[in-house]
């Protein structure tokens, strides 16, 4: 995990989120930067975004705040996403989601013990016609049991 | 040998890539002169990965494939499904929208004008503003997204704004559970898209466009990113949109998991950096939306439908539907279903047909207790309406709404209190927080269920006025509009509010 990393100096925010600086409206596209960058949003982040973009503080953590994909904390070594929306419930998606948190031992946007996957949950993926759906790093999964999640949490790792 | 494998998230979610590699793989062992192109998806999911072989005589459909069949494939042996445009599914639809997706390699320009593609734009280019907006109107396009506007009302309202830079946004936050048209015709056609845009930015005279792209799509933020590079450097985007002398350019941007963002002052909120939270109307958005200039928001789909309004003409489009809903449904067919997938077709058809028909039933072969219509927001529809035409009018007739045509199956075994619940859970987790009936209503919504569930006799007054309100009260579709699938499913389904109570009795 990331979270004996140093925070991130001031500059090293600075040249992430220079590029963006001409943008309309840069906030979002300078926080998916950073957290590309160190996996979260760091809190060093919010005072050097308030004074590039000048606003308060409060306003940039707010806006970190509001949406659910911004993280203040480092996540697990693979984030496993799981849909929870009506479509996949309909064919079977919420035993799916409790099986796999049961032999996780975590709940929703925990991670395991040992770092290795932290679990969120999603609402849809558009992939209504092919669920239960989940997502793992960034790559697609259709009709999924919990089986098939542990097989590829187990493959990722 | 040409051979298509999707790169459609559908696709690659069944194992569409394995498959493309195992038969990269494959065919270089046997030395084999293979080309394989990633195309769209078709929109059959059921048949995903549906793998297309051309030897010289069209496009033959395998599907579902996986790696295993690769050398059957390959020798011939595997059995085929015949000719794709052939199949039952493809036949019977009326594809303006999606004519390309599917059928092309999805970032190459010059099958995209083979096919059609550019014909609108050049052809826009030649009209005035006037007659750009009046060829919207004269087609009858609504709104795909949900709300189910004039979109040549809207085109016009800016056009006659009058303001030193004007904007076309792209409402792409298709959060709606049941729906995957906007991401299907952006990872399948995305030239499409930015066609229609560019047609928009000619028509209201808007030189700059933003697609606001949920981040839960990572394969169409790609693909659509690098159609963008594409169309710039070809001369579709720019200073000089196909020599015309005019200019219009775009980005994507990307959202951060709201599902509120998909409602259009919310999402502008969230364009320029801010909160998400919904603005209140007035003003509208046309006159005062993005930076406050005036802002054409529409949704992927009806952005994708203007260059075959433009091909085609928009009388040839008006000529399709039913009543005041004319032109084509693009129906994401979803949920516990057996041919699940997109079907677009002329307004007009009806529910139970679209289900039971084109659908096959449910996937569990059980009966169907309910089909969730237009999202999240939409009521639960039982199988006693199901002879409802698929139309905007039909559908608020029966006290449904069709929104982005998205459909969830869900068989016998469905509990509609808990679905209810989740309907009130999802309010309160994604309520942006700036109305009352909405952010409190929603989590007072998921207790006052769980007192019905309790056998509580006096929840279910409750619950219905709490509806009221929150209908009445809020400012924006997620607190107005959770109400559908609360109260449908209390009302039309009693018999799942009633056993505890009964019990308790």
């Amino acid at each position: 995990m990331q979270s004996t990393a140093p925070a991130p100096l001031p500059e090293e925010i600075r040249d992430v989120i220079a590029p963006l600086t001409g943008l309309e409206g840069p906030l979002l596209p300078m926080l998916h930067a950073i957290q590309e960058v160190w996996g979260h949003v760091p809190q060093a982040a919010v005072p050097v975004l308030a004074d590039v973009l000048n606003l308060g503080r409060a306003e940039v953590h707010g806006v970190i705040s509001f949406y659910h994909d911004f993280r203040d904390h480092p996540t697990g070594r693979h984030v496993l996403k799981i849909c929870r929306a009506e479509a996949c419930q309909s064919v079977g998606g919420t035993a799916v989601a409790q099986e796999t948190l049961a032999r996780l031992g975590v709940d929703w946007h925990g991670t395991t013990a040992d770092g290795a996957v932290t679990v969120e949950p999603v609402y849809c993926l558009g992939l209504c016609a092919c669920g239960p759906a989940a997502m793992i790093d960034g790559r697609v999964l259709g009709r999924v049991d919990a089986a098939r999640l542990a097989a590829e949490l187990e493959a990722a790792s | 040998m040409r051979i298509w494998v999707p790169l459609d998230s559908a696709a690659k979610a069944l194992g569409a890539d394995a498959v493309a590699e195992a038969l990269a793989r494959e065919a270089k062992a046997r030395g084999m002169d293979v080309q394989i192109i990633r195309n769209g998806s078709r929109g059959m999911v059921w048949l995903e990965p549906l793998v297309e072989v051309d030897v010289g005589e069209g496009r033959v459909g395998y599907g579902p494939v996986t790696p295993a069949d690769v050398p059957a494939l390959l020798d011939g042996r595997m059995n085929s499904l015949g000719p794709v445009e052939d199949l039952d599914w493809m036949r019977r639809q009326t594809r303006l929208t999606f004519a390309r997706c599917g059928v092309i390699d999805p970032l190459d320009l010059d099958d995209y004008a083979a096919l059609g593609g550019l014909v609108g734009l050049r052809r826009a280019i030649g009209l005035d503003s006037a007659a750009i907006v009046a060829e919207v109107t004269a087609s009858g396009l609504r709104g795909r997204g949900g709300a189910g506007f004039p979109t040549g009302i809207k085109w016009k309202t800016v056009a006659e704004a009058r303001a030193d830079q004007k904007y076309i946004v792209c409402n792409a936050d298709e959060g709606d559970s049941g729906t995957f048209a906007d991401r299907m015709i952006m990872e399948g056609d995305p030239f499409t898209l930015i066609e229609g845009m560019a047609i928009a930015g000619l028509g209201v005279g808007a030189t700059r466009g933003y697609v606001y792209m949920r981040s839960e799509y990572p394969v169409a933020i790609e693909v659509l990113e690098r159609a963008v590079v594409i169309a710039r450097q070809r001369g579709m985007l720019g200073a000089d949109v196909l020599g015309s002398g005019r200019a219009f350019d775009m980005q994507v941007r990307v959202g951060a998991g709201a599902y509120v963002c998909g409602e259009e002052t919310s999402l502008l909120n969230s364009l320029e950096g801010k909160r998400g939270t919904v603005r209140a109307k007035p003003p509208l958005p046309a006159l005062e939306g993005f930076l406050g200039k005036p802002t054409v928001v529409n949704n992927v789909i009806s952005l994708a439908t203007i260059p075959v309004i433009f091909e085609r003409g928009a009388q040839h489009y008006a000529d399709f539907g039913l009543g005041r809903s004319r032109g084509t449904v693009t129906l994401q067919i979803a949920g516990n279903v057996r041919r699940g997938g997109l079907f677009e077709t002329a307004f007009g058809m009806s529910l139970g047909e679209v289900v039971n028909d084109i659908g096959g039933g449910t996937l569990s072969g059980r009966p169907v207790k309910a089909v969730q219509v237009g999202g999240p927001l939409g009521a639960y529809m039982p199988v006693s309406k199901f002879d409802t035409a698929m139309g905007y009018e039909d559908f608020d007739a029966a006290g449904g709404l069709i929104g982005h045509a998205g459909l969830v199956v869900f068989d016998d075994s469905a509990d509609m209190l808990q679905m209810a619940r989740f309907a009130m859970e999802f309010c309160a987790i994604e309520s942006c927080g700036k109305c009352t009936p909405c952010r409190i209503g929603a989590v007072r919504g998921v207790e006052t269920i769980d007192r019905i569930a309790a056998g509580d006799p006096n929840a279910a007054a409750l619950l219905s006025d709490l509806c009221e309100t929150m209908k009445d009260g809020s400012l924006c579709a997620l607190g107005g509009f959770t109400p559908y699938p609360v109260m449908s499913a209390l009302t039309q389904f009693p018999d799942d509010f009633a056993t505890l109570k009964e019990a308790a009795e």
